[in-house]
């Protein structure tokens, strides 16, 4: 905790160590003076992710023309969407597209803060220099490497040069690496489940985009890990890789779990990088739940709302347990 | 809830501190080089992967030089004479828009910080009972997809005939700026100590007398981390400009990617564009660099 340095001259008791005491008045006031705001952000994230969840239920489709009686059977959208190609390549996508990312993100970012942190000379260069990318907007880092990766102008011309005939169409290509299954007609899987090569340049920039926030979470855990630690495992002769995996990594686990909520949030709600590299791509190897629901936003009210609320969940599983467990450990403290 | 940035926040650096601290970086100008073979492997690595990290920087900046000729044959090609030509065609088409995006940005991170100063103010010097726990709830806006409350916010703007404006994008952007402005100025604030606030009561100031007097002009660091991480969020957001605004009201990150044709793309232009695009943002963190990173590691709730 970021605790005040400078405590009150009298602490009345551990409840008050922290904060001003005062009477239930002002406690009253305060209450009140927030309440403004937080009905706000209630009415504007609370209630409206219900209406969602009702429109997802309700048989409205055109923008135009509200239709607010409930679909029968009840959840049928859903039961549309998950027996959908589409949907199916979007949750395909967002899963491969989140594991790549954070491997790359998260292990480069660990790597490169445990060198640059160790750097004699131009620390503070390196780092701006990794972080760089994080200040740019996702569209123009789309754009930047949808021209790195165009098939013809592209990498595609360094690997051809050393010898690559047949280089990958990159954004445009269908493969699908190490696909797990080979779908027929009637199954209920429609997609092969394996990795889009389409997806690769699209992760690419997106680590590239973002290694350097976790380079930024690790740099100052490395700085927050006493000196005397690392001092008394050289006087007991640990190695650097001793050091490294007994002392260095251990401490850096909150970084590495703020890391890994972080961006695994940013990752499931790819949108924009996508949009300006590739769009849905054929047979939808680059679509993502944003775009679907993009998509219907003018067509299918139920079925973009279904979309985002399915989105919506698997971002809650992620940032509802980190959220209680910031609370638990505010409560204890 | 133990939400705090890693990168404490700024501890209100007095002026004579900052200075000081400038000179002591800036005075030992010779180079601290390794003395190991291990030392210089590290600086090895660090050149080399920080020069890999810097070539689509090149890129964009090379084939945004590269004239108004379409594009270079090759990615990595540094024109034979570059010209800023392409940043013309690139000026024609955004500049409405990078007007746009500088009216929705400066009034909603200024609102949007406002706000979160004075929650960040009640929630950390007045604790009351449940703040907390509502506290919490009001975290969940930060990281809610858009998505799901997109149809309710565009119903809404409709609803007030600001469907499609900049007053539209720019009371979203406010409502939805809350709560992360609370979470940084709510640990700011815990790093003031609450003497100051007794003080202040003991003297008959009440709780606004003492946020407008007292607070307030202490708070400038914590303005300027919002005040970068607001605006930064905001300039680059695409979502919301995208659909929400009418061509009117577009910001500069939705017309950039409009500028990608649907079967050519001119890719000197469009690096031309993503140039001007990125400038505000990459300035804001090339100067003040050290609050932005505070502003960032500020979503991190341990």
């Amino acid at each position: 905790m970021t605790t005040s340095t400078a405590q009150p001259p009298a602490p009345v008791g551990p409840r008050f160590k922290k904060q001003v005491p005062h009477n239930v008045k002002t406690s009253r006031r305060a209450a009140w003076m927030f309440a403004p705001s937080l009905l706000v952000s209630f009415i504007f994230v609370y209630v409206f992710i219900g209406i969602t969840v009702y429109i997802s239920l309700s048989n409205w489709k055109l923008g135009t023309s509200p239709d607010l009686t409930l679909r029968q059977p009840f959840g049928g959208t859903y039961a549309e969407l998950f027996q959908e190609q589409r949907f199916q390549a979007d949750i395909r996508n967002v899963v491969i597209f989140t594991i790549i990312f954070l491997v790359l993100a998260i292990v480069g970012g660990l790597v490169a803060a445990l060198f640059i942190h160790h750097v004699t000379v131009g620390k503070g260069l390196f780092r701006t220099v990794f972080l760089l990318p994080y200040a740019l907007s996702f569209i123009v880092t789309g754009v930047a490497w949808r021209w790195i990766f165009a098939p013809s102008t592209g990498v595609n011309e360094i690997l051809r040069s050393i010898g690559i005939e047949n280089p990958p169409g990159w954004t445009t290509d269908t493969t699908i690496l190490g696909a797990l299954n080979d779908p027929s007609g009637t199954d209920f899987l429609k997609i092969q489940f394996g990795i889009p090569v389409a997806l690769l340049p699209i992760i690419f920039a997106a680590a590239w985009q973002l290694v350097g926030f976790a380079m930024a979470m690790y740099l100052a855990g490395l700085a927050s890990i006493p000196e005397e630690h690392l001092e008394a495992a050289n006087v007991d002769g640990a190695n650097t890789w001793q050091r490294l995996r007994h002392i260095v990594l251990p401490q850096l686990w909150p970084s590495t779990i703020t890391c890994f909520v972080l961006l695994l949030h940013v990752a499931l709600k790819i949108f924009d990088l996508v949009v300006a590299m590739s769009g849905s791509g054929p047979g939808f190897v680059t679509d993502v739940p944003g775009i679907y629901i993009y998509n219907y936003l003018t067509s299918r009210y139920d079925k973009a709302s279904a979309m985002a609320i399915v989105l919506l969940l698997l971002t809650l599983a992620v940032i509802v347990p980190y959220l209680i467990r910031g609370y638990r450990k505010e409560r204890k403290a | 809830m133990a939400v705090e940035t890693l990168e404490a926040t700024p501890s209100r650096p007095t002026e004579s501190g900052r200075r000081k601290t400038g000179d002591v970086t800036r005075k030992p100008r010779s180079w601290n080089l390794p003395k190991t073979l291990g030392g210089w492997l590290v600086l090895a690595v660090c050149a080399i992967a920080t020069l890999g990290m810097l070539v689509p920087v090149y890129v964009i900046i090379a084939t945004a030089l590269s004239g108004s000729s379409g594009a270079p044959n090759f990615f990595l090609a540094f024109p034979d004479a570059p010209s800023l030509e392409a940043f013309k065609g690139a000026w024609t088409k955004l500049h409405g828009s990078l007007a746009n995006s500088l009216q929705i940005t400066i009034p909603a991170a200024v609102i949007s910080c406002l706000l979160g100063s004075l929650n960040g103010y009640l929630l950390s010097k007045f604790p009351f009972r449940g703040s907390n726990a509502l506290f919490t709830v009001l975290l969940v806006g930060m990281f809610i997809p858009f998505q799901a409350v997109i149809i309710p916010v565009f119903q809404f703007l409709n609803m007030l005939n600001l469907q499609g404006s900049l007053i539209g994008l720019i009371v979203v952007h406010i409502i939805y700026g809350i709560p992360i402005t609370t979470l940084v100025f709510r640990n700011y604030y815990e790093g003031i100590p609450s003497a100051i606030i007794e003080a202040a009561a003991i003297d008959g100031a009440g709780i606004w007398t003492t946020y407008t007097r007292v607070m307030l002009p202490l708070s400038v660091p914590g303005f300027v981390v919002a005040g970068i991480f607001q605006c930064t969020n905001i300039w680059n957001d695409f979502l919301f400009g995208f659909i929400l605004a009418s061509p009117a009201a577009w910001p500069a990150t939705v017309t950039l990617n409009n500028l990608i044709g649907t079967t050519t793309v001119d890719y000197s232009e469009l690096m031309a564009g993503a140039v001007l695009v990125a400038a505000p943002t990459v300035l804001l963190y090339l100067v003040l660099g050290k609050f932005f990173v505070s502003g960032l590691t500020a979503g991190a709730v341990k």
